[in-house]
């Protein structure tokens, strides 16, 4: 059996960022996680925002990390085609309380070096918002707060590492550790790994996987948000993120567009204690419902495309949880919450340092390949069906196959035979989108089903 | 290079209410057609309800949904229409419309158009029902795509969530896959089909009909274990298992290119607002078929299209169509919409001369009033039942009195 230098426990946007970035040296690397597809987790179901971190705690590893995250993941999202769009966002004022909070929060992000929030007025606030309810008193801009989809950098990260080699180990669900003098074993449902290193990315498990190293240093508590996602007919009322100012009140809601073209309203947060418990609830609609209409009346003449509910891993400690511990070779990378998608690149360079540190030599490899080109699945972007040249090389991308988000039968296909492929019906809606629309699959799930089972009996 | 069809008119969608305006249009008139179908296939939603119970108004025949659908391609084709498959139209602003299709890109140039792009149900999401994402939960339409169409399978017990028509057909496609329908859940005291049709429905299929009751989550960690329910009159809740659930009815029109268009919508229908020739509000922009009565049988909306393709002739052969200052059409509760939502005078008849409706309860005895600036213009009592779940039909006749210069005409029960 071989022995891997380095293992990574979860195939998330954190594990999957780890991973690319070590296939890039002389190591071997195994991803592994327990779900049949990478980013199944926490990492895709969150409010696909590209943080500049000007709200974080200043002065902690995650406002260095998120803010580094930041302009690493914008790079890449440029050399592969990650939808990205610079929205921009505004904290919008309701109260006399959040009015007031309003300058604090400047200071804060100049601490977090972020010097480009403007106050204000009401007058302003309407202007870039004109579909906002009534009652605003004043607001913040943060004029590089941007939008991405929270799904296409797993992706790329895992395609890129797998293209360097990495071993990417789906469906091994980790049972337990071993450590020993030189190795250690990780025992997964799929058998056992051998390792120097193991690195702990598991999200919502870190804490338990943490345990068998000994620890016994935080909690993961699932906090389930929910979030409903409007119409695309609806994506004229907004073109920036609406925020809400942190207040004695508690958390408000955010409205934003969608990399998709869509509009989403969310989340709600409710500390639970199953960490599977993705389902959205009476409770969160009737929440989102209360705040949506008075943020923006006019979203609920649209309809509701989805709804879903993603969990984040929050744990009782105000900062991410980065440790490594050299003795037993092992690195917990663990209290990442919903900012691990813009810091993941960040975290891995991070990662890399605590490594370097522990001894590991971070050796170039010596042929790496170029970062990906994904699918262009973003709204606002040239897509598969609008392009003559690609309908003219292969008339599949002609054949649209999802009406309402106008996949085509070559975007299926490719999905279906990527380096990292789409193995159901989800891994096939977030690499292309399809039936993700407004009918949900009421015309084209059956023929998404029919190339998922078409491409599977090929590969048997 | 993009390339250009022109047609005299372009049909957008080639269900029953497209391929029957394309073969009126395409025997009657010299134009050219052109139909523009985004599917594999024409057809529309009769290629996969694989029962019997088409063509009785527009054929006189009462055959299967997909034998009729074959039907109306064939006679389309045999008129001489240009049917494109697999051809959606992804752009419109109601002057330059582009199309993807397998052969590549093209601009559409066409003197008329008729929007027939039909109606969907409403998916879970859209109805707010809260819960987990489990599979299992399906449509009619993606249930009767799955079954007829991909021949695949789905579980073994379902609960069908409305009462209305497509409901019982949702019911027959899951018998046919091997799938018990354990429950029939509406809102409604009573299902909103015919009770010929419930009757009958109850004899063959025996679902536990649940009245009265609405879904309040779907349960279920990968495939759908059940359903919560709830009785709207108390209160309580009861879980219905199943591994199967179809959300059926609740229609919403496929309006999207409309309103790309910059089309006025009716309130009511969420379809274009049409007059009885189906016109809508922008020159040369008809529509037909469950577009605008989200949702009649296909024989009806077969009928609305070969309706509108009539006033598509008169417009292209520049024959004076009455260009009025027409009077809206509003429907008071119980009616959810009313369509036609124009009149005047000077307009003739819609299809068939009826005035379509929808209401959200039952009335056995269904008196029906117009009225206009506080008048009463008409009041009848019509000896069919208005029930939800299916179109209620007015004589287009109530009208008859209203005044072209008066407010809006508001039709009650």
């Amino acid at each position: 059996m071989t022995t891997f230098d380095i293992t990574i426990i979860g195939a998330g946007v954190v594990g999957t960022a780890i991973a690319r970035a070590l296939s890039r040296r002389e190591l071997s690397v195994a991803l592994v996680d327990s779900a049949a597809d990478v980013g199944d987790g926490t990492s895709k179901a969150n409010t696909a925002i590209l943080h500049t971190g000007f709200d974080a705690k200043p002065g902690t590893l995650e406002s260095r990390l998120v803010s580094r995250g930041y302009a690493l993941l914008g790079d890449y999202a440029a050399q592969t085609g990650i939808p990205l769009e610079r929205t921009g966002a505004v904290l919008v004022a309701w109260t006399e309380e959040e009015l007031g909070n309003l300058p604090g929060l400047r200071e804060k992000a100049i601490e977090n070096g972020y010097d480009r929030c403007e106050l204000l007025s009401a007058e302003e606030v309407y202007a870039a918002l004109p579909s906002l309810g009534p009652g605003a008193l004043g607001g913040l801009s943060v004029p590089d707060e941007s939008i991405i989809c929270p799904w296409t950098p797993s992706i790329a990260y895992a395609t890129e590492a797998v293209q360097n080699g990495a071993a990417l180990l789906l469906r091994h669900e980790v049972r337990g550790v071993e450590v020993g003098p030189d190795e250690t074993t990780v025992r997964t449902s799929g058998g056992d790994l051998r390792t120097r290193w193991v690195i702990n990315a598991a999200g919502l498990g870190a804490d338990v996987l943490d345990r068998e190293f000994g620890y016994g240093r935080f909690t993961v508590t699932p906090r389930r948000g929910e979030l409903l996602v409007f119409d695309k007919l609806a994506s004229s009322l907004l073109d920036k993120i609406v925020l809400p100012v942190p207040s004695k009140l508690g958390k408000g809601v955010l409205v934003s567009p969608t990399v998709y073209g869509n509009i989403m309203l969310g989340p709600t947060a409710q500390d639970l204690e199953d960490k599977t418990a993705t389902n959205t609830s009476e409770g969160g609609f009737e929440f989102l419902r209360s705040k949506g209409e008075r943020l923006m009346p006019q979203l609920f003449e649209e309809e509701v495309t989805t709804a879903y509910a993603g969990l984040r891993a929050a744990v009782d400690h105000g900062d991410y949880l980065i440790d490594a511990d050299a003795a037993q070779r092992y690195v917990l990378v663990g209290g990442i919450r919903s900012t691990g998608l813009t810091s993941s690149m960040a975290i891995a360079e991070h990662v890399e340092g605590l490594l370097r540190e522990g001894g590991v030599r971070l050796e170039p490899r010596v042929e790496v390949v170029d970062p990906p080109q994904m699918p262009m699945i973003g709204e606002r972007f040239l897509r598969p069906y609008q392009r003559e040249d690609l309908i003219a090389a292969d008339p599949e991308y002609g054949r649209i196959v999802c009406f309402c988000e106008r996949v085509t039968a070559g975007e299926i296909r490719d999905a279906l035979t990527s380096t990292v492929p789409a193995v159901d019906r989800g891994g096939i809606s977030r690499r292309t989108r399809a039936t993700n629309g407004r009918c949900q699959a009421f015309y084209c799930g059956a023929a998404v089903d029919a190339c998922i089972a078409t491409v599977g009996e090929e590969s048997r | 290079m993009t390339t250009t069809i022109v047609a005299d008119v372009a049909i957008i969608g080639g269900g029953p209410a497209g391929l029957t305006a394309a073969t009126e249009l395409a025997s009657r008139t010299s134009a050219d057609v052109v139909v523009l179908e985004r599917e594999h296939e024409a057809g529309g939603i009769p290629r996969h309800s694989d029962h019997l119970g088409y063509g009785i108004r527009d054929k006189r025949r009462f055959t299967t949904g997909p034998r009729y659908a074959r039907r109306l391609v064939d006679e389309a084709v045999a008129a001489g229409i240009d049917l494109r498959t697999e051809t959606m139209v992804t752009s419109w602003d109601g002057t330059d419309m582009l199309v993807t299709s397998p052969t590549g890109r093209a601009r559409v140039d066409a003197t008329a158009v008729i929007l027939a792009t039909g109606a969907r149900e409403r998916p879970r999401p859209a109805r707010q029902i809260p819960g987990s994402r489990p599979a299992g939960v399906l449509t009619t339409g993606e249930l009767q795509n799955i079954v007829h169409l991909h021949h695949g399978s789905v579980g073994k017990r379902a609960v069908v969530v409305g009462g209305e028509l497509v409901s019982w057909s949702a019911v027959m496609t899951l018998k046919e896959a091997g799938c018990r329908t354990e429950a029939l859940v509406t809102r409604h005291a009573s299902p909103e089909s015919y009770a010929a049709f419930n009757l009958g429905g109850r004899a063959m299929f025996r679902p536990h009909l649940v009245t009265g009751h609405r879904v309040v989550q779907v349960l279920g960690r990968h495939r759908v274990e059940g359903v919560e329910v709830e009785e709207i009159a108390t209160g309580r809740r009861e879980v219905l298992e199943c591994d199967t659930v179809v959300f059926t009815g609740d229609w919403i029109p496929d309006h999207e290119l409309a309103r790309s268009a910059g089309i006025t919508l009716d309130p009511g229908t969420r379809g274009p607002l049409v007059d009885p020739l189906g016109r809508t509000d922008r020159d040369g922009v008809f529509a037909a078929g469950n577009l605008v009565h989200p949702v009649d049988t296909a024989d009806v909306a077969a009928l609305g299209g070969q309706h509108v393709a009539r006033s598509v002739a008169r417009f292209l052969t520049g024959e004076h169509l009455p260009n009025v200052s027409a009077v809206p059409v509003v429907g008071e509760a119980p009616f959810s919409w009313v369509t036609p939502g124009l009149f005047h005078p000077q307009f003739a008849p819609p299809a068939r001369g009826r005035i379509e409706t929808w209401v959200d309860e039952f009335v056995r005895v269904p008196r029906v009033t117009a009225r206009q600036d506080g008048r009463v213009i008409s009041r009848r009592t019509l000896p069919w039942p208005a029930s939800p779940g299916r179109v209620f039909r007015i004589p287009w006749s109530v009208l008859a009195g209203a005044d072209p210069n008066g407010g809006p005409i508001h039709l009650s029960l």
